[in-house]
């Protein structure tokens, strides 16, 4: 005989027959039901096979801790694999017995849906027994808000007439993560859309109860085999009979219960085989044989249990005939959650189990059979024999008695490396069922004593989480904020090819029809070059920093010195670290006598608003200076190239272009193309630049000017990529490409900006530190090789070519570049005395040969700045 | 994840804020006078206690500012949080 459905009982809702598909068979079940008690209702012994012995395996357990029944499900909502007892049966259900290792389908399921959900409350019970109920219905009724969470479909406590008044109670969602300050993570299985919980809760409670725990013993994993109180719950929950003719095996009185239940549903308890010699019989179960002081040994039957077998304490053997062999092994409380938030484990000799020991934080308490409100039990964790290995501890790793032994008499001691040796508790399950097992087995192969050492440690997730579940609906372009300038539109419009710096998006080349980025970017740059283009800058970070100390200020956090800058003027500043190695880049604006408009690299700029702010706040404060990110309140428009002055000029504006009046790194207030603009004398190219701010509403309609203007001139929109062999080809240093934090401004032949005599600033006192001043450190240098051809970015730099690896390396290539207006490829590199090397041949040995170069000056083209002012 | 109490904004989760390492370590007024293994030792030495010290944050995600809080590195029990510039007390 194997299972089947009582004829009345249970919480199942009767009038709501369902069928569903298990194995390619069709199946009823009731509403209420689990696959696991489904399957059992129908008589299926066998749910799927062990992933390494390929052992039949059943249901063994009702809950969280099935270790052997393991399903793939196909509809109507996929998972690649899960615990028979943790899938509600629903009309239509497809599902299938899996291995212990889950396979993706090949067709990728429709993405679940999934929300994040907050909530602040008082107090949160994880757990639905009748000790949390009650204090979460305490801190309801002083007005607090309550929240319980329940990983089962139903509540465990308070039968069914409870009702939740002003607690909030989720059931199907489980705690799987319990962290600092009360904050615990809920994951709600709920259908269609997911819930992923983020509860931050004054006071936790964890009323997580207890799993009971196996005894191992030969084929202790044949279908028919079960936990106590498992079976308890088949019957009163489902209303399933899991067998007719039941053993019951035990360390405890717990198991007792599960013997009454069956007995009540009709079925025949043909003994109890309790290894506790003084065991007595309770009065509601006078008849049932008790061999007390005996034990299982094994089991026989094929494929599901036809006889236990079990042996007295003179050694007598008995055979005896079930169909079912209750298990119980003790308890063990369920405190991973109490240990993942750092709580530590003492060992209950009179439960033979782990309880939470130590002071708990002040936020959480652990209470009902989780804290020990547990019937007594005998240490007895497996039953003895000359062959352990069909002793099962960790089902789903198909690991037995045999295997810890064995990790054992080879060396190992501690139960974490005996779990990473045999792979106990990493499966689903994480060692609900095999952990404490484990370490008993450990502990009396080494002569130590029960509880000398306890279970492996847990970390959350406490149960299976998806991926999609932490993701939520954070997905694909909800990832992360999108930044966008005021005039990407038209970037779009004209083809763009985008590149993403930090969240920027930023045009990358344009190309035009077919055309390659090779030329598109060479068309740019050549425009540049001899006619006239225009770039999207709007991007820089901007930082006013304003206040009457704003000069003293920027005096300390730049190299050289802002506080003489007159109103009206530009200079370029380089910033340091502490450490004196190139932090961020970029100009300065004099707008008032108090007020200055610092520019910063795209993605420097929050970094270095950060880095403003904290001087301000921690070093100091006695410092009247303001700062503030107006990066989105402009829109930054260069217009690059002999012919900028005339785009100018046709677009209109007020402001006199010319040379003598609106010299260099200086800045005019006017209009533009009729609205008002900031137009700024800089150039990141070496050619004759105009960089036209405007207010980020008007960006569009200056852009548009500037192309409209510049048409007739054949202005050409340019992008990041053309930006880049421009400066190249000038021999500018970006930082974070030339740079990588060990990178002083020595190093990058740019000592003219460090102005030691102002006084001190960030990174001064660093750059006399030994290792700073060493003359064997990589200099910033030039590169040409020989043979024309592009050297990598990222290729290392040997003095000579030994043909023996390993080389010494010199160096390294930081960008490299093909440059239009030489018509040959041009690197910059970090080189061992660079600049000592001017005209000698370096070498970079690649995959495809030997590159030989020449260590040159950076500066690749208009040495001597003759263009800058058109 | 921690809850902060930010001492202006009050308590908040930690994602708001960034953590700013050991508390109370002032820029040397006259580095020039300092050697290099004393400048070295403000650069990149820190304090890494056992139990009770004081570190900085500062609340970048809600109103930016820094301040300094009193943590056990071992049981992570909180003390007060104060701004810059009040004195230490290790409770």
């Amino acid at each position: 005989m194997t299972g089947r459905r009582l004829p009345s009982g249970g919480r199942i809702d009767r009038s709501k027959p369902l069928r569903f598909s298990f194995g390619g068979r069709e199946l009823d079940a009731f509403e209420g039901d689990t696959l696991a008690s489904a399957l059992t209702a129908n008589g299926v012994d066998v749910v799927c096979r062990s992933p390494i012995l390929g052992r039949p395996r059943g249901v063994y357990s009702a809950g969280v801790e099935e270790p052997c029944a393991f399903v793939a499900v196909e509809a109507p909502h996929p998972d690649p694999i899960v615990a028979a007892t943790m899938v509600e049966v629903v009309d239509g259900l497809v599902a299938r017995g899996a291995p212990g290792v889950g396979r993706l389908t090949e067709a990728l399921p429709a993405p679940r849906r999934t929300e994040h959900r907050y909530r602040h409350v008082e107090l949160l019970v994880v757990g639905s027994g009748d000790d949390g109920l009650s204090l979460a219905e305490e801190t309801a009724s002083g007005g607090g808000r309550a929240l319980v969470v329940e990983q089962e479909p139903r509540l465990a406590g308070a039968g069914f007439a409870w009702q939740p008044g002003d607690v909030e109670v989720l059931t199907r969602a489980t705690a799987f993560g319990l962290y600092e300050d009360g904050y615990t993570l809920v994951l709600e299985r709920s259908r269609p859309v997911e819930c992923l919980w983020h509860v931050r809760a004054k006071q936790v409670v964890l009323a997580t109860g207890a799993h009971v725990r196996p005894v191992a013993f030969a084929d202790n994993d044949r279908p028919g085999v079960m936990l106590a109180g498992a079976v308890r719950r088949s019957v009163r929950e489902f209303g399933v009979l899991p067998g007719e003719r039941a053993v019951v095996f035990t360390t405890n009185a717990g198991a007792y219960g599960d013997a009454h239940a069956l007995q009540e549903a009709g079925a025949e308890v043909v003994a109890i085989v309790d290894v506790r010699p003084d065991a007595r019989l309770p009065d509601d179960l006078e008849g049932v044989t008790l061999l007390a002081g005996w034990s299982v040994e094994g089991t026989e039957g094929d494929p599901r249990i036809e006889a236990a077998l079990a042996i007295g304490p003179g050694g007598d053997r008995r055979t005896i005939a079930c169909d079912l062999l209750v298990v119980s092994g003790g308890f063990s409380p369920a405190l991973q959650l109490w240990r993942a938030i750092g709580g530590g484990l003492r060992y209950d000799e009179t439960l033979a189990c782990f309880l939470p020991d130590g002071e708990a934080p002040p936020w959480l308490r652990v209470v009902g059979a989780a804290a020990g409100d547990l019937p007594s039990s005998v240490p007895y964790w497996y039953s003895p024999a000359e062959d352990y290995s069909r002793h099962f501890v960790d089902f789903q790793r198909d690991q037995t008695v045999a295997d810890v032994l064995a990790a054992v008499d080879g060396g190992l001691r501690s139960v974490e490396h005996v779990k990473r040796a045999t792979y106990i508790g990493t499966a689903i399950d994480q060692g609900r069922t095999s952990a404490i097992l484990t370490a008993e087995i450990v502990n009396g192969r080494l002569g130590w004593g029960p509880g000398a050492q306890g279970p492996s440690s847990s970390r959350p997730p406490y149960t299976p989480v998806p991926f999609s579940a932490l993701a939520g609906p954070y997905r694909g372009s909800r990832l992360d904020a999108t930044r966008r300038t005021p005039i990407h539109g038209w970037h779009v419009a004209r083809g763009a090819v985008f590149e993403n710096v930090g969240q920027w998006k930023r045009p990358w080349y344009f190309p035009r029809d077919g055309e390659s980025m090779h030329d598109a970017v060479s068309r740019e740059c050549l425009a540049v070059r001899t006619g006239v283009g225009v770039m999207d800058a709007s991007t820089l970070g901007k930082i006013e920093v304003v206040g009457p100390d704003a000069g003293t200020f920027l005096d300390r956090m730049y190299t050289n010195a802002i506080s003489t800058l007159a109103v009206g003027r530009i200079r370029y500043g380089l910033m340091l670290g502490l450490d004196g190695m190139a932090f961020d880049d970029g100009v300065v604006m004099r707008l008032a006598p108090d007020r200055f408009l610092a520019t910063t690299t795209t993605g420097g700029a929050a970094k270095v608003l950060d880095r403003f702010e904290e001087w301000l706040q921690t070093e100091w404060p006695d410092l009247r200076v303001y700062c503030t990110s107006v990066t989105e309140q402009w829109a930054t428009i260069a217009v690059a190239g002999p012919r900028a002055r005339e785009v100018l000029a046709v677009a209109g504006t007020d402001v006199d272009l010319a040379q003598e009046s609106f010299p260099f790194m200086t800045f005019r207030e006017g209009t533009f193309a009729g609205v008002p603009a900031r137009i700024a004398r800089v150039s990141f190219s070496g050619e004759l630049a105009f960089e036209i701010n405007v207010s980020g509403l008007d960006g569009l309609a200056a852009w548009e000017a500037v192309t409209a203007a510049g048409e007739p001139l054949g202005i050409e929109p340019y992008g990041t990529e053309a930006m880049h062999v421009l400066r190249a080809e000038k021999g500018f240093a970006i930082v974070g490409q030339e740079t990588d934090g060990t990178v002083t401004p020595h190093d990058l032949g740019m000592s003219w900006i460090v102005d030691e005599s102002k006084g001190d600033f960030v990174g001064r006192r660093s750059l006399r530190r030994a290792d700073l001043v060493r003359p064997d450190r990589k200099q910033l240098v030039g590169l040409l090789t020989v043979d024309k051809k592009m050297l990598p970015e990222g290729a290392q730099i040997v003095r000579e070519d030994t043909g023996r690896i390993p080389m010494p390396m010199a160096g390294h290539v930081t960008s490299s570049y093909w440059s239009p207006i030489l018509d040959r490829s041009i690197a910059l590199a970090m080189v061992e005395r660079g600049r000592e090397l001017l005209g000698e041949t370096v070498y970079a040995p690649l995959p495809g040969g030997t590159a030989a170069a020449t260590v040159t000056d950076p500066v690749f083209y208009d040495k001597e700045n003759a263009r800058r002012d058109g | 994840m921690l809850l902060i109490e930010c001492p202006w904004c009050g308590p908040r989760d930690e994602i708001e804020f960034r953590y700013g390492g050991q508390a109370g370590i002032a820029c040397p007024a006259d580095p020039d006078a300092l050697s290099d293994e004393a400048w070295a030792d403000y650069l990149f030495m820190r304090d890494n206690p056992k139990g009770w010290w004081t570190e900085r944050w500062v609340h970048t995600a809600g109103c930016r500012r820094w301040f300094n809080a009193e943590r056990n590195t071992a049981t992570y029990e909180r003390g007060r949080t104060y701004p810059i510039g009040v004195p230490e007390e290790n409770p």
